[in-house]
């Protein structure tokens, strides 16, 4: 009989979610987290942070592209945007698809998940050394508390909130994001899952910060095989544009932009939301 | 030769130091497996699962009573005799002494120790209630100096050098002098300078160390009780050196007679003492002694940064050793976080407030004009930058004019008569406004930091009662009154 090697992600306490690892190509202890990278024969290569799966290569692609072409479908100029978090590159590699833009800065605070993506997950990092993308290896907070109104757009791409992501839940950081944008941004967060427990907790965090700091606050939804209960939220918050009503299908789709997950009928569809979740939002505004 | 003699000798102390003699043989204890029929009645948690469950079963095996191998606090002749003695080496006093009942009960201890009914004391007047309650049950009389103020952040500052020279020198016959080393906002007396001229005149010198147990283990923090050559000092392992809550010890040396001091202690100390709170002080000492410095660089790195980050955001003032003046502030506690919030017009426990409402951050005090958070190695960067972040967030969101704020923490008391004899006179219950010019009968006090804003014995005046009104609208924990809602106050009839 032949041994085998599994990972487990430990979704609740009560719950796993298990894959069988063919190969482990990374161990390696950061200052900040532990990294492991393993080859799987169902998700190919995967990226876990402190023991949490945090892409796979056969998924990845569903997380990045919501977590991008939502808001660019709806700001009509985005120019100068900021990723904090993000390290592996996936949606820096989708944002660099816009050529409208100039420029996009990527906080990351461990160097080594970034050195690491670039040599063990091409497939997302590979855009990385684009001209118009540098990349800051900072706390995400400490960067965005010295910016003023100078970027249309943050994508706040983060773990989950047990670990050096703890930082992006809160109201704090919502604010400052809030001021790094101009009169017109866009603040789109990695959200957690509404069907357990603990990820409710975390929805339900965040949404009543970023409803306290922005006139414009809600979720959408897309499904993410690999992550706790499949279900996920990402986090539309802004000054300005209404997700749907400042939805432009026309000058998107004249844009042509290869997505595998993504089109404009999709983004409609994913603010349509179960009516749990509308009760989660409802009950955390009116707290 | 001499270098290896010194060399061998350090490497005996290190050993010595590196044995928890009382928390070994608590946890030896553990594992014996007794069978107990001395109190508690949990019996190492079998008799209330609820508890167990609630703090963990490990914790509930060493909750024991005193017994032979686990020694006795009240007359130390084994293990807890040991781990005593190798808390005075680390520290570098002469005798030490575990205290379960606070650093309220070792400051109250010290000077029971030191002054009888009637003797006389020089003080500050920024004490902590402790010390003023020591004077309640002595019956010792207090011999205040007004403390140096800063008039800008509205806060009382150290004991001047010519101002403690004038006391003793006015009141030759006063039994010791208390020194707070640092004041809750990080702020020290040229402590050196204070012990020459009270041992001159054959003074005491006690030293109220709850804010500085880390000034024995690194060397760039300011100068320690015990080697400035205080003969007595409270020190709250609790609040900065890492042991459980309640756990504090108190200092001495020679010619302090140690077993006179064990006398005054058991007078009021528990004798049932927690070995929960007992092995905490000793594991902690151990830790002190081998990482302390490494602890306490990473404490004034963080405090450091954040300093400088809060002062970056405009408005906020975080202040540090720029204060130091030679004198009043002779040496400042790097690792306290104070900030003066009142110029973006809002009391310090306001944004206290706000801090944990708004953005779940629980920092040490709030009071009038400023904040205090406190900084350890048990921080993490993220949480410092959160606490940076939250502050600039206040001030976008909620900064306005100062005008109409309060502006300074202390008050000159104006003394009518001794702590005692006004806490045990006749007296009667007035409404708090209306008590102007009558002499209080108890405490009125934000609690932190427990400095009390008017004492037993001394006159109510127009701005006492100012900033008691001022307090308690702007939302501060007021205490010390018997009226719990501090709309009456008793006055001495």
């Amino acid at each position: 009989m032949q041994t085998e090697l599994w990972y487990t992600d430990e979704h609740t306490r009560d719950v796993r979610f298990s894959m069988k690892v063919s190969e482990q190509l990374v161990s390696r202890k950061s200052p900040v987290q532990q990294i492991d990278i393993f080859d799987t024969p169902a998700y190919g290569r995967v990226l876990v942070l402190d023991g949490g799966l945090m892409i796979t290569e056969k998924d990845e692609f569903i997380y990045h592209e919501m977590i991008t072409h939502v808001p660019m479908a709806v700001h009509p100029r985005v120019k100068n945007v900021l990723v904090i978090g993000g390290g592996d590159g996936g949606t820096v590699r989708e944002l660099v698809k816009y050529r409208a833009i100039e420029s996009i800065d990527l906080v990351e605070v461990d160097k080594h998940v970034v050195l690491l993506a670039k040599k063990f997950l091409p497939f997302t990092s590979s855009k990385l050394k684009d001209r118009r993308v540098k990349v800051w290896f900072e706390e995400g907070l400490r960067y965005v508390r010295g910016k003023k109104a100078e970027y249309d757009l943050i994508i706040v791409d983060s773990s989950d909130p047990y670990g050096p992501a703890e930082g992006f839940f809160t109201r704090e950081f919502y604010g400052t994001c809030y001021k790094a944008l101009r009169d017109d941004g866009i603040l789109i967060n990695q959200h957690e899952s509404p069907f357990y427990a603990a990820h409710q907790r975390s929805v339900r965090d965040a949404h009543r910060h970023i409803a306290v700091e922005f006139p414009v606050s809600t979720v959408y939804q897309c499904h993410i095989p690999s992550y706790p209960s499949g279900h996920w939220l990402f986090g539309f918050a802004s000054k300005k544009y209404h997700p749907i009503g400042n939805l432009d299908e026309a000058r998107w789709n004249k844009l042509r932009i290869t997505t595998r997950y993504y089109n404009t009928a999709l983004h409609r569809g994913a603010f349509a939301l179960p009516n749990y979740v509308l009760d989660i939002l409802r009950e955390e505004e009116t707290k | 030769m001499a270098r290896s003699v010194s060399a061998k000798a350090e490497n005996e102390v290190s050993a010595r130091q590196r044995r928890v003699p009382l928390a070994e043989a608590l946890d030896a204890q553990r594992i014996n497996r007794l069978a107990h029929f001395d109190v508690p009645a949990h019996k190492g948690g079998r008799g209330n699962p609820e508890l167990t469950e609630y703090l963990g079963a490990r914790a509930m095996a060493m909750d024991v009573n005193s017994m032979k191998p686990l020694d006795n606090l009240g007359h130390p002749v084994s293990v807890i005799r040991e781990a005593q003695e190798l808390t005075a080496e680390a520290f570098g006093s002469d005798d030490a002494f575990f205290m379960v009942n606070g650093t309220t009960s070792a400051v109250q201890a010290m000077i029971m120790a030191t002054v009888k009914s009637g003797d006389e004391i020089i003080m500050p007047r920024n004490v902590h209630r402790s010390a003023i309650n020591a004077l309640v049950v002595s019956g010792a009389v207090p011999v205040y100096i007004n403390p140096g103020i800063n008039r800008k952040l509205g806060i009382p500052l150290g004991m001047s050098v010519a101002d403690v020279r004038k006391a003793v020198a006015e009141h030759p016959s006063a039994r010791a002098v208390l020194v707070n080393n640092p004041t809750y906002y990080g702020i020290c007396s040229n402590l050196v300078e204070i012990v020459k001229i009270a041992h001159e005149a054959g003074m005491t010198v006690l030293a109220d160390e709850a804010h500085g147990t880390h000034f024995y283990f690194h060397g760039e923090l300011p100068v320690s009780a015990m080697a400035a050559g205080c003969d007595m000092s409270a020190a709250s392992i609790h609040k900065t050196g890492g042991s459980l809550t309640q756990s504090s010890v108190l200092l001495t040396r020679r010619p302090v007679n140690p077993d006179y001091v064990r006398q005054v202690i058991t007078l009021t100390q528990s004798t049932s003492a927690s070995y929960l709170l007992l092995s905490s002080l000793d594991i902690a000492r151990r830790n002190l002694f081998f990482r302390g410095k490494q602890m306490y660089q990473q404490t004034m790195d963080f405090a450091d940064y954040a300093r400088d980050e809060i002062n970056e955001l405009g408005g906020y003032h975080a202040f540090g050793p720029e204060l130091v003046n030679g004198d009043t502030v002779f040496a400042f506690d790097r690792t306290k976080l104070s900030v003066h919030t009142r110029d973006i017009g809002l009391a310090g426990i306001e944004v206290y407030d706000y801090l944990r409402d708004d953005y779940g951050i629980q920092i040490e005090f709030g009071d009038i004009g400023n904040l205090l958070a406190i900084i350890s190695n048990g921080d993490r960067m993220m949480d410092v930058e959160r606490l940076i972040s939250a502050l600039e967030e206040i001030k976008r969101q909620r900064e306005k004019s100062p005008a109409g704020l309060f502006d300074h923490e202390y008050i000159d008391p104006v003394i009518a008569m001794p702590p005692q004899e006004a806490f045990y006179a006749k007296k009667r219950r007035v409404a708090m406004r209306e008590s102007t010019g009558q002499i209080a009968g108890e405490f009125v006090m934000s609690y932190p930091p427990g400095i009390p804003i008017v004492a037993p014995g001394e006159r109510i005046t127009p701005d006492v009662l100012a900033h008691i009104l001022f307090a308690k609208e702007k939302g501060c924990f007021m205490t010390g009154t018997e009226d719990m809602s501090l709309e009456y106050i008793n006055v001495l009839a």
